[in-house]
C-alpha cells in the first residue's frame, strides 16, 4: 500500500464513519491538535465529528535529511470524534484492520501516555498504541483545551502515517516510503528538509523573528477583542510557530522559555474563552439532539 | 445462606502503575464497606489485568445483622414542659422518629439531660444493600490521575465499559452512567470476540481462561519470568533480574507469550547502561547477559498474545529497537567528541532552579563548598576535587543524558575518562549522585564521598532558603531522600564533622540571591530536617525511641558523635548496672531540677556521706569530660552508676530541703554537679 492510498484508506473509512473529512488548515502548526478543527471544536457543548491529515512542524526535528526517522515537517492524521464514543478503540482497530493490519497477528499495546500541551493549556489522558514494540498512534481523552474543560469529553486519535507507512512497505527510513508508483518521499519532501534544517537552525533572523512575534501577539489580543475568533486563532498559532523557530534557533533561554510558553498560553486562553461565547451567542447550531439540547439549557441555568 | 460476590469493573487498558493500588483499595474499601453495613464475610480477594479489575468477596452473610439505633433529640427541659407535659418540640421529635412520645427515654449526655429515641432496626438482605455499596466501592476507587469521558461525570483511570456482578446466582443489579451491570464479560481483546455469558462465579474463572485471560496477576507474573527464563536460556543467556519491569509487564498483558529478538553487535560499542535503559524504558524488554555477564546482542520481549504469528512480532520489534540503537549510537559518536569541559561551557544556559540560578553558578558553589566539606573531612585533595566539581553536571549537556535523564552522572564517567580526567575525578562524578534510590550503594571514593555530600548540602540548602520544603507526600525535589543519603554518608563513612558549620557555608552560596528565609532559621530547619530522618535510621535500626529523644535533647552538630552515643546509650540500657545507674539519676535530678548552682560552700557540710561526694566530684568531672572526648560514653554511664552507693549513703545520712538555706544550697549544689555530667550525654528524664 502507497502512502497516498494509506490516507485515502483513512478517509474512506473514517468518512464512514461519519466524520467530516476536511483539508488541512492553512497555517503552520506543530500538531494536527492545533487545527481548529480540534482546538476550538474540542471546547463546549456540541458535538463533532472530524477527520483530516495535518502538515506538522516540528523546527527542532530537523536533521538535515539525515536521519531515518526524524523529520522536521511530518503528516499526522487526526481523528476528532466527540462526545468519545463508547466502542471508540474498536473503532479505531477496525481502522487498523482496513490498512491491512490484523491485530491478531500482531502486538497491539494501549500504553499509559498522558499528552499535554503548555502552549495551548490543554491536557488529557490516554496511550501511545503500539503495533509489535513502535508507537504508531496517540490517542488521548481530552480533559482541557485552553484551560476550559471539555464537556463532552472529545477522543482524539492521531496517527504517525510515516511509521505506519514505514511499517506497512518494510521500509527502513522515512525518505525511502513509496507515495505513489515510481514517486518516494524523499521525491517530495527531501530537499525541502535539508533547506528547512538550514533555515531553522543557521539562517533564521532571531531579530524579525522575535518582532513578527511581538507583533502577532498583539494583532491575536486586538482582533480576539473584537470578537473575530478564528482570525485571532490564526496569530496564536503564528506566535506559536514563531516561538518554535526561534527555539530550534537556540535563540530561547530557559527562563525565556517559560516566559514565552505563558505567553502562547495566554492568547489560547483568550480565543478559547471568545471562542465559547461566540457558540453561545450563535446558541450552539451544532446541537441538533432536542433532548441533549434541553438538557443542556437546564444545566446551564442551574449554574 | 451465606453466599460469594463476584464485581468484575471492565475497563480500557488501565495504566500498569496504578493496578497494585488499585487491587489493594479495592480489597480494603469491599471490606470496610461491608462491615459499616453490618454484612458479614469471608475471604477478599482482588484480581486484576489491564482490562479489568476483579473482586471475589466469600461468603457474605445474607442479612445485615440488626442495629440498635440511639437517637438522641431536644434537651428535657426543651421537650418537656414545666407541668410534664410534652412541648411541641418533644412532640416533634418523637414524630420524626416514629416513636410514641411516652417511649423515648431520658439520658444524660455531658450533664444534660436529653430524649432519646431507642429503635431496634431489622436488618435487611445482602442482595438489597448490595447494589449500593458495590457502587459506593467503585466511587471510591482513586487513582493518582482519573479523567472523565463522553458526557459523564463519573471519573475513573479509564472508562468503564462494563460492568460484571454476581451474587450467589443472581445478578447484582446497578448501573454507572450507560453501564447497567449484568452477568457478561469479555476476553482478550485480539483472542476473543463479543460478550461472554457468565453463569456462575465458577463459570466465570473457567471463561477467562478459555478466552485467553490469566486473570491472577502473580500467575502472569510466574508465566512470564518462566518463559523469559526459558526463551534467554535457548539464546545462551540469562535474563535481567528486574522486579519493577516484571510488575510492569505483568499489568500491560492478559495473556504473555515472550519472544527472543536480536540486534547486531555493532551497537555494543554503546555503554550497556544504555543499552538496558533503552531496553527496558522504552520497550520494556528483558536484556539478556551470557555467563560473564556481558550484554548479548539480543533481548526477550513478551507479546499480549498467544505464539501466533510470533515472528512477524520479533520483527516488528527487533526494527523497532534497531531504529532506538541506531539513535543511541548516533548520540554517544556525537558526544564522544566534545570533551566534558566543553559540554559545561553550556551549564550557563540552563537553570537549576527559577529562583537558584543556573547550573553554572551551581557548579561554583560546588566547588567552594566541596573545598570546605574536603577541609573539614580531611578527605580529598582540593585539585580533584575542584576539576571534579566543574565537571560534575556537564553530562546533562549531552545528547545522551537528555534523552535519558536517569544516564546522568553513569554518562559523565565515561565521558570524563573519554576526556583523559583523572580515574579519581571520572568516579567522583559518577557518585556525586550516590545514594539515587532507597538502598542504592554509597559513593567510596574520597573525592565522591566528599562530592556527594557537597551535591546535597547545595540542593536542601537552596530549596530551604526559598521556604521549599517536603509536606506531606509531596516532596517534588526529593529532599528527604537527599536529607537521608547525607544522614547515611556521614555515619556508613564515620565522618565527624561539624553540620552546622558546613549548612552555614551551603547558605553562603546562594546569599547573592533573593531570598526567603535568614541563614539562622534555614540552618536551623535544615538541620531539624536532617535529625528527623536521623531518628528514622535510629528506630530502623532498633534503638527505642525513649532513648533517641533522650539522646537528641542534646544534640551536637557532628551527626556521627550523636549516633554513637545513641547506640552506647542503648547498649547500656541491657547492661546490669543500668538500673543503679536511673536511680542515681532520678534521685539527684528530681531534687535539684529546679536548682540552678553547682556552687558548694565545703564548710557548711555536715555528714561524712556529704563530705565524701564532695571530695569525689573533681575527679569523677574531670574523669567524664575525659571520657566523652574520647567519645567513650559507657565508660562515663559506668562511673555515673557506679555512685549507687555513695548517692543511697547521702539520702539516707542527710535531709536536703533543710531550713538552713547555705546548708541547703551545698547540698543541692553537689546533686546539681552530678546531675549536670547526666545532663551533658543525654536528657535521662526522657528513659521510660
Amino acid at each position: 500500500m502507497n502512502f497516498q492510498e494509506l490516507i485515502l484508506r483513512l478517509h474512506n473509512f473514517w468518512g464512514q464513519q461519519g466524520c467530516i473529512i476536511q483539508q488541512p488548515y492553512d497555517v503552520e502548526k506543530g500538531a494536527g491538535t492545533m487545527n481548529p478543527a480540534t482546538f476550538l471544536r474540542a471546547l463546549g457543548p456540541e458535538p463533532w465529528k472530524v477527520a483530516y491529515v495535518e502538515p506538522s512542524r516540528r523546527p527542532t526535528d530537523g536533521r538535515y535529511g539525515e536521519n531515518p526517522n526524524r523529520l522536521q515537517h511530518y503528516y499526522q492524521y487526526q481523528v476528532i470524534l466527540k462526545p468519545s464514543p463508547d466502542n471508540v478503540i474498536d473503532l479505531y482497530l477496525a481502522s487498523l484492520r482496513d490498512l491491512g493490519i490484523e491485530p491478531e497477528k500482531h502486538d497491539i499495546r494501549l500504553v499509559e501516555d498522558n499528552w499535554e500541551s503548555p502552549t495551548l493549556g490543554a491536557w488529557g489522558l490516554g496511550w501511545e498504541i503500539w503495533l509489535d514494540g513502535m508507537e504508531i498512534t496517540q490517542f488521548t481523552y481530552f480533559q482541557q483545551c485552553g484551560g476550559f474543560d471539555c464537556l463532552p469529553v472529545s477522543a482524539e486519535i492521531t496517527y504517525g502515517i510515516e511509521r505506519i507507512a514505514m511499517y506497512i512497505q518494510n521500509k527502513e527510513s522515512v525518505f525511502d516510503i513509496e507515495w505513489v508508483d515510481g514517486i518516494s518521499y524523499a521525491d517530495v519532501h527531501h530537499q525541502a528538509e535539508v533547506d528547512y534544517s538550514h533555515y531553522n537552525f543557521e539562517a533564521a533572523d532571531v531579530g524579525a523573528l522575535t518582532s513578527m512575534f511581538n507583533i502577532c501577539e498583539e494583532e491575536a489580543v486586538r482582533v480576539a477583542e473584537r470578537q473575530l475568533v478564528q482570525p485571532a486563532y490564526d496569530y496564536v498559532l503564528k506566535c506559536s510557530h514563531l516561538f518554535n523557530l526561534l527555539d530550534a534557533r537556540g535563540a530561547i533561554s530557559v527562563t525565556e522559555r517559560t516566559a514565552y510558553i505563558g505567553r502562547v498560553r495566554n492568547l489560547a486562553r483568550m480565543v478559547a474563552r471568545e471562542y465559547l461565547e461566540q457558540r453561545k451567542r450563535l446558541n450552539y447550531p451544532l446541537l441538533k439532539d432536542k433532548n441533549l439540547r434541553e438538557q443542556l439549557i437546564i444545566e446551564e441555568e442551574v449554574l | 445462606m451465606a453466599q460469594d460476590l463476584l464485581l468484575e469493573i471492565g475497563v480500557e487498558e488501565m495504566p500498569s502503575a496504578y493496578m497494585l493500588r488499585a487491587l489493594k483499595d479495592l480489597e480494603n474499601l469491599a471490606r470496610k464497606n461491608l462491615a459499616e453495613a453490618r454484612l458479614s464475610c469471608g475471604e477478599v480477594l482482588t484480581w486484576g489485568t489491564p482490562r479489568r479489575l476483579c473482586l471475589w468477596v466469600k461468603e457474605i452473610s445474607e442479612e445485615q445483622e440488626d442495629s440498635l439505633l440511639e437517637n438522641r433529640g431536644p434537651k428535657k427541659s426543651i421537650a418537656i414542659d414545666a407541668n410534664g407535659n410534652p412541648s411541641k418540640a418533644g412532640l416533634g421529635f418523637a414524630r420524626s422518629q416514629g416513636v410514641d412520645f411516652r417511649k423515648l427515654q431520658i439520658r444524660e449526655v455531658g450533664g444534660v439531660e436529653y430524649l432519646f429515641a431507642i429503635k431496634k432496626e431489622k436488618g435487611q438482605a445482602a442482595e438489597q444493600i448490595l447494589p449500593g455499596l458495590l457502587l459506593k466501592v467503585i466511587h471510591s476507587l482513586s487513582f493518582p490521575k482519573s479523567m472523565t469521558w463522553s458526557y459523564y461525570q463519573t471519573r475513573f483511570a479509564r472508562p468503564i465499559r462494563w460492568l460484571l456482578a454476581i451474587f450467589g446466582d443472581k445478578n447484582v443489579e446497578f448501573n454507572i452512567e450507560n453501564i447497567k451491570s449484568a452477568n457478561y464479560t469479555y476476553g482478550h481483546r485480539f483472542l476473543s470476540t463479543g460478550a461472554l455469558p457468565v453463569t456462575s462465579i465458577d463459570d466465570y474463572f473457567r471463561v477467562l481462561r478459555e478466552h485467553y485471560v490469566i486473570l491472577d496477576q502473580a500467575e502472569r507474573k510466574t508465566m512470564i519470568w518462566q518463559q523469559v527464563q526459558k526463551v534467554a536460556g535457548a539464546a545462551g543467556g540469562k535474563a535481567m533480574e528486574n522486579e519493577e519491569l516484571l510488575e510492569e509487564v505483568a499489568f500491560l498483558v492478559e495473556f504473555p507469550t515472550a519472544f527472543y529478538g536480536e540486534f547486531s553487535p555493532s551497537y555494543l560499542a554503546v555503554p550497556p547502561e544504555v543499552l538496558t535503559t533503552s531496553m527496558i524504558e522504552h520497550q520494556r524488554y528483558f536484556p539478556v547477559y551470557n555467563n560473564e555477564g556481558r550484554l548479548l546482542p539480543g533481548f526477550v520481549g513478551v507479546r499480549n498474545g498467544t505464539d501466533y504469528c510470533l515472528d512477524l512480532v520479533r520483527a516488528g520489534n527487533e526494527r523497532v529497537l534497531k531504529a532506538r540503537l541506531e539513535d543511541a549510537l548516533f548520540f554517544w559518536n556525537e558526544d564522544s567528541r566534545k570533551s566534558l569541559e566543553e559540554m559545561s561551557a553550556k551549564l550557563k544556559d540552563v537553570l537549576f532552579h527559577e529562583r537558584l540560578g543556573t547550573l553554572a553558578d551551581k557548579v561554583l558553589r560546588l566547588q567552594k563548598l566541596a573545598l570546605f566539606i574536603g577541609q573539614e573531612t580531611g578527605l580529598s585533595q582540593p585539585e580533584k576535587l575542584q576539576r571534579s566539581a566543574l565537571l560534575c553536571k556537564a553530562d546533562l549537556m549531552s545528547n545522551m543524558v537528555y534523552e535519558f535523564p536517569e544516564l546522568q552522572g553513569i554518562m559523565g564517567r565515561y565521558y570524563a575518562s573519554g576526556s583523559a580526567e583523572e580515574p579519581e575525578v571520572a568516579e567522583a562524578i559518577f557518585e556525586h549522585y550516590l545514594p539515587r534510590f532507597a538502598g542504592d550503594k554509597l559513593p567510596s571514593s574520597a573525592a565522591g564521598i566528599v562530592l556527594s555530600l557537597t551535591e546535597k548540602t547545595d540542593n536542601l540548602m537552596g530549596c530551604f532558603s526559598i521556604g521549599i520544603k517536603p509536606s506531606g507526600s509531596q516532596d517534588p525535589y526529593a529532599l528527604r531522600r537527599q536529607a537521608l543519603g547525607l544522614v547515611n554518608i556521614i555515619l556508613d563513612k564515620k565522618l565527624s564533622i561539624d553540620l552546622k558549620l558546613v549548612f552555614e557555608q551551603a547558605y553562603l552560596g546562594y546569599e547573592d540571591l533573593v531570598l526567603e528565609n535568614s541563614r539562622e532559621d534555614s540552618v536551623k530547619e535544615l538541620l531539624d530536617f536532617v535529625y528527623q530522618r536521623m531518628r528514622g535510621v535510629l528506630l530502623d535500626s532498633g534503638v527505642s525511641y525513649d532513648v533517641i529523644d533522650a539522646a537528641l535533647s542534646r544534640p551536637s552538630f557532628d551527626l556521627f558523635e550523636t549516633y554513637n552515643r545513641v547506640l552506647k546509650l542503648q547498649e547500656f540500657k541491657g547492661s546490669p548496672v543500668f538500673e543503679d545507674f536511673m536511680v542515681v539519676y532520678n534521685r539527684v535530678h528530681n531534687l535539684s531540677r529546679k536548682w540552678e548552682s553547682e556552687e558548694i560552700d565545703p564548710d557548711v557540710l555536715l555528714d561524712e556521706s556529704e563530705k565524701n561526694l564532695y571530695r569525689k566530684l573533681p575527679e569523677l568531672q574531670q574523669e567524664i569530660k575525659t571520657s566523652l572526648k574520647a567519645q567513650d560514653y559507657t565508660r562515663a554511664l559506668e562511673l555515673l552508676a557506679a555512685l549507687r552507693a555513695d548517692v543511697d549513703q547521702f539520702f539516707t545520712a542527710v535531709m536536703v530541703m533543710v531550713e538552713d538555706e547555705k546548708l541547703k544550697a551545698a547540698r543541692l549544689g553537689i546533686l546539681k554537679s552530678i546531675a549536670n555530667l547526666f545532663n551533658s550525654m543525654a536528657d535521662f528524664s526522657k528513659i521510660v
